[in-house]
């Protein structure tokens, strides 16, 4: 089977042409972009989020041992 | 060991969800309408070959795709919560809510990531074609990435199509088709991307009348206009059928949050519909809660039987028969719920016995009757009322519940009237001439944002105390971090969302003055 290479080339054409034309508010635009997703993912994600659950069990045993106390003992389950 | 929840780390936790979701949700209406009008203005200017309307779909364009940048991926904010705020809640609802957001992440990655290049680089460059049809794709795309996301809430609303399994603490999914098409993801998918129809709608006529009352571009607000009225009053008919569609399964499934929407304190036959009312306080309580009376109402009699049941002597339960029962009409009371509730914790902790004992037989036969339909159906199914405490805590802000509801729906038939009276003087041709009208479109902008946040503050606020209907209130989801963390990146929120906002506000504003170009 023939890979389809002109369109890909054309297809990767677009979006460097395109991003080489970029209007100054589009360049604002991807600038804003950026510097969110930076804040989000590298900031964010990595200083405050962990995932709570993976950070402080090594198993999904763990895991789940975890929570079925949390769902017996809530605060307001006294069993 | 029990770990006790503060309810400080609780309060600030929910805070830091709703801030959350409020921010994401000013963006994201606003990309499920307008990339529908700019696909219906690009197809006009395909069939026509008119210029002006490939100026009118360009304009539109732009502000979508500012729209579009600014908000793409706050929504993964939310995901990151349920990590780190609401382990408990992320774990137990195991695959359910796993395969409808893989689903959302690839067809969100293909269909918008790929052909919203197209649609915004492609002009001149491919077909006229292949452009449209790219811009029909991101706008079936944005559209369908919403879908997913409200699956996996009306999951949590209506928890269906799922078996829990006490080894691994988690739902199981059984039937991806039940949770598909479990009737509150249904109604709760049409009624919100028909908001976001709407909130399309009246910004392109409140910018349209905007450059009108500036006696600016009169041909192509004119069109821009026309389209958005109609689509949005199309839209603003399919919204209010699937509002009526969505109260009638919310009192089906959540009956005591239909109660709240309704201050119904006392169930009756004939229930008449409020259309407006004021709330005061109850000499009825439960417990130390009290409920809600009218200070003043407008109703329309026997219209809640009608509308629930199609039966203007059907009997619509209130608060006191939610709670205390009532045998004649079959409605369980909160004790029975908590009784049975308690014998699933109870098969739970024997099933942890078992297991921690080694006793391989009891376990096996305890994961069985899990497993059984019978038990899901009757005990399992009330889960979460083993960890309530007392039956005053069942009932959600009813005030808040009831407010939000009814100001929401006002303002939906007030946009039906916006649409009409903009389609009417259209085609009289005496738009411009209806000065006030143009400043009504223009000051009407922010009200559809409003109704569409008010229509979530009702989904969350009046299912309070669960995160899962019944299975799982707040209090057991989440998990137990340092308060101060919380309210830390609450702020942090805040600032970095409202600096998003204030970015796509003042982009906009700028690009709208310089309108569209020749």
């Amino acid at each position: 089977m023939k890979f389809p290479h002109q369109k890909i080339t054309r297809f990767i054409y677009l979006y460097i042409d395109g991003f080489r034309n970029l209007s100054s508010w589009g360049k604002k635009l991807w600038i804003i972009i950026l510097i969110k997703l930076f804040i989000m993912f590298v900031i964010l994600k990595i200083f405050f989020f962990p995932d709570i659950l993976n950070k402080k069990y090594n198993t999904d045993a763990e895991r789940a041992e975890h929570v079925r106390n949390q769902l017996i003992n809530s605060p307001n389950n006294n069993d | 060991m029990t770990e006790n929840i503060d309810l400080t780390l609780l309060d600030w936790s929910r805070a830091q969800f709703a801030l959350t979701a409020i921010y994401h949700w000013l963006f994201v209406p606003l990309t499920l309408g307008l990339s529908f009008l700019v696909a219906i203005m690009e197809t006009i200017y395909y069939k026509t070959g008119n210029e002006e309307w490939r100026r009118i779909t360009r304009f539109w364009m732009t502000l979508f795709g500012i729209n579009f940048a600014i908000g793409v991926a706050t929504g993964i904010i939310l995901e990151f919560e349920f990590g780190t705020n609401w382990s408990n809640y992320s774990w137990f609802v195991g695959d359910i809510f796993g395969a409808p957001l893989a689903v959302e992440g690839i067809v969100a990655f293909f269909l918008e990531s790929t052909f919203i290049a197209v649609m915004f680089f492609g002009w001149n460059k491919v077909s006229k074609k292949f452009h449209l049809v790219s811009t029909w794709l991101v706008a079936i795309g944005s559209n369908l990435s919403a879908l997913w996301i409200l699956v996996a809430n009306g999951w949590m609303q209506n928890p269906v199509g799922m078996e829990f399994n006490p080894e691994t603490a988690r739902n199981e999914m059984i039937s991806f088709w039940a949770v598909l098409f479990n009737q509150v993801a249904v109604d709760k998918f049409l009624h919100t991307i028909s908001s976001g129809y709407l909130v399309g709608s009246v910004f392109v006529i409140g910018i349209s009348a905007w450059f009108l009352l500036k006696k600016r571009e009169i041909y192509f607000a004119k069109r821009s206009m026309l389209v958005a009225a109609v689509f949005g009053l199309l839209a603003s008919l399919m919204n209010a059928y699937t509002g009526d569609s969505s109260a009638r399964t919310i009192s089906k499934v959540q009956p005591v949050k239909f109660a709240a929407m309704e201050a119904l304190s006392e169930g009756k036959p004939e229930a008449g519909l409020v259309a407006f009312g004021v709330l005061k306080d109850s000499e009825n309580k439960v417990g130390e809660t009290a409920l809600k009376d009218f200070l003043f109402k407008i109703e329309f009699p026997s219209f809640l039987s009608i509308l629930t049941a199609g039966d203007k002597d059907a009997f619509v339960p209130g608060m006191t028969d939610l709670v205390n029962g009532n045998q004649t009409h079959n409605v369980i009371s909160f004790e029975e719920k908590k009784s049975r509730g308690e014998t699933a914790m109870k098969t739970l902790i024997a099933y942890k016995s078992a297991s921690k004992d080694g006793n391989i037989q009891q376990r096996d036969s305890l994961k069985n009757i899990f497993a059984s339909q019978s038990f899901q159906e009757n005990y399992f199914k009330y889960f979460g009322y083993a960890s309530v405490e007392k039956a005053e805590d069942i009932i959600p802000d009813i005030s808040g519940t009831f407010y939000s509801f009814h100001l929401m729906v006002i303002l939906g038939f007030g946009f039906i009237f916006l649409f009409v009276i903009a389609i009417f003087y259209l085609f009289k041709g005496t738009l411009t001439q209806n000065r006030w009208f143009l400043w009504l479109c223009l000051i009407a902008m922010p009200f559809p944002y409003i109704a569409s946040e008010l229509g979530w503050i009702v989904a969350e606020l009046g299912r309070q105390p669960w995160i899962i209907q019944d299975l799982m209130p707040v209090s057991t989801a989440v998990s137990n971090i340092g308060a101060g963390s919380v309210m830390a990146t609450f702020f942090i929120f805040a600032t970095l969302f409202t600096a998003l906002l204030i970015a796509e506000v003042s982009i906009m504003v700028k690009q709208v003055k310089i309108g569209p170009k020749h």
